[in-house]
């Protein structure tokens, strides 16, 4: 039995893209990834990992090199946050038509203004409709294993697409946690080399990345998205085979204490923690009072989700993100929209909590849970934006 | 009520990863987007390949010594006018293209 050791969690990442033999690393620094990309420069600069670590001037040309690579049939890798998202957005609208399985793992941050380093989700809802996966850790070993997922299910012929594996930024990226670091042994047990789907090849040329019009775009976004929709079993296949291979079991959703709930809490991320150890605490006071948990955010799990909150009086979304001008933050107004049509609907009231790296604490989830019984009574018209002093 | 469908291709039928094969071009007529066609007066033309030269889609084909003027291929030409306007002796006139 391999022993945990304690391991930065950005390190864990760079680890395990060693670990999966990674053909090229394009990327550019930026708090809080930077560690990620860092550590993978001195893997490949003192010969623990062949390959070429290319060093952009942008992110906009960290994610073009990814394309480039991926499509020479290189198993690639990239790592960013908040700002650098943002700069490689036209970029990111083409790797999924294209099919290329580019992973990326993001370490989540907000965006400016006012300029904040810290951790939210804002920098992920901004690309939540571009057509990658999406994968969120809660733990250091999460972060790791997704890494290694995120190749298995990106490079999968069945999906081909790229994936992103977020975990949230300081929280999880700069922390030590005790990890169990795979040998490379079971990696390539797990996970076989990158056979592209599509490849640019001499012997075999074709051309990518060409003008659809009007007769043929409708068509190339609708196979795309049905690509997208189609690699939810291909998502929980993996999971399965990893389990046989590593031990460590991960489901799409994940469900804590829901069994007879009447309050269900619904959130991404390492939050998770804490929330499990605020509603233990709930439990013992006589408050019945679950954790669902979205892993797989896109292609988000609809059935998956609907079986998890199935018997709850009360759902309570808890976001770590604004969609500025509408009543809903983004997690809460997709849980609402794939509700709406069941005869049989919880009441759900929607939070907003951990904007630019505030902790998020205990008290909090106890508070949200409480206030998610009171909208059951008089229902919620706007997310509440918890502890906000006005 | 039945939607009429303006698509070429089919979901099914998309090529994987919207590629296209080499030499796919020649299949592909550019042409209809004219909306006038040059028209060349062969009394004036002094075989001076002007045309030819600045055409930006390389449609002129040169006739030779013999024909003595140059002819554009109607499959591509985009009736940008460029060659009416470059003519040293105004022997090309741009005419609406009739559908």
């Amino acid at each position: 039995m391999a022993k945990p050791i304690g391991l930065e969690v950005s390190l864990a990442v760079a680890e395990a893209v060693k670990l999966c033999d990674t053909d090229v690393v394009a990327a550019y620094p930026i708090t809080p990834q930077t560690h990620i990309v860092e550590h993978l420069s001195e893997l490949v600069a003192n010969g623990e990992l062949d390959a070429a670590y290319i060093p952009v001037e942008s992110e906009q040309s960290a994610m073009s090199s990814c394309i480039g690579s991926s499509a020479a049939g290189a198993r690639t890798f990239t790592a960013t946050s908040s700002q650098g998202l943002a700069l490689m957005n036209e970029m990111l609208f083409i790797a999924p038509p294209l099919r290329l399985p580019i992973v990326m793992a993001i370490a989540n941050r907000a965006l400016s203004a006012p300029i904040n380093i810290w951790n939210d989700h804002s920098d992920i809802m901004s690309i939540r409709d571009v057509g990658w996966l999406a994968l969120f850790a809660e733990t250091g070993q999460e972060a790791l294993d997704m890494t290694i997922l995120g190749f298995k299910i990106a490079e999968d012929h069945r999906v081909s697409l790229p994936i992103t594996i977020n975990l949230d930024g300081f929280t999880l990226s700069h922390f030590i946690e005790p990890v169990l670091l795979p040998t490379k042994e079971e990696v390539a047990k797990f996970l076989p080399p990158f056979k592209p789907l599509v490849k640019l090849d001499i012997a075999n040329p074709i051309s990518m990345g060409l003008l659809g019009g009007p007769e043929s775009y409708t068509e190339a976004r609708k196979v795309t998205d049905d690509i997208l929709v189609a690699s939810k079993p291909v998502v929980i296949e993996a999971f399965n085979d990893f389990a046989k291979v590593f031990g460590r079991e991960y489901k799409v959703i994940e469900s804590y204490r829901t069994e007879g709930a009447d309050t269900i809490l619904v959130m991404m991320g390492s939050i998770a923690e804490t929330a499990m150890t605020a509603i233990d605490e709930l439990w013992d006071a006589g408050k019945k009072v679950g954790v669902v948990r979205i892993r797989l955010w896109r292609p988000f799990p609809v059935e998956e989700f609907k079986e998890a909150i199935k018997g709850a009086k009360n759902l309570a979304v808890i976001d770590r993100a604004i969609s500025m001008g509408v009543p809903d933050a983004p997690v809460a107004l997709e849980v609402k929209s794939l509700l709406y049509n069941e005869k049989v609907r919880p009441f759900i009231s929607n939070y907003v909590v951990g904007l630019g790296g505030r902790d998020v604490t205990r008290d909090d989830f106890k508070y949200i849970s409480g206030r998610a019984e009171e909208f059951s009574t008089s229902p919620q018209t706007q997310y509440e934006l918890v502890g906000v002093l006005e | 009520m039945k939607k009429e469908i303006d698509a070429i291709m089919a979901v099914k039928d998309l090529p994987i990863g919207f590629t296209a094969k080499p030499g796919s071009s020649l299949e592909f007529k550019t042409g209809d987007w004219r909306s006038q066609r040059p028209k060349l007066d062969r009394e004036k033309c002094i075989y001076c390949g002007f045309c030819y030269i600045y055409c930006p889609d390389g449609v002129y084909q040169d006739m030779g010594k013999d024909e003595k003027y140059y002819k554009p291929d109607f499959d591509y030409c985009k009736g940008c006018g460029i060659c009416a306007h470059e003519c040293p002796k105004k022997c090309i006139e741009m005419v609406l293209e009739e559908v």
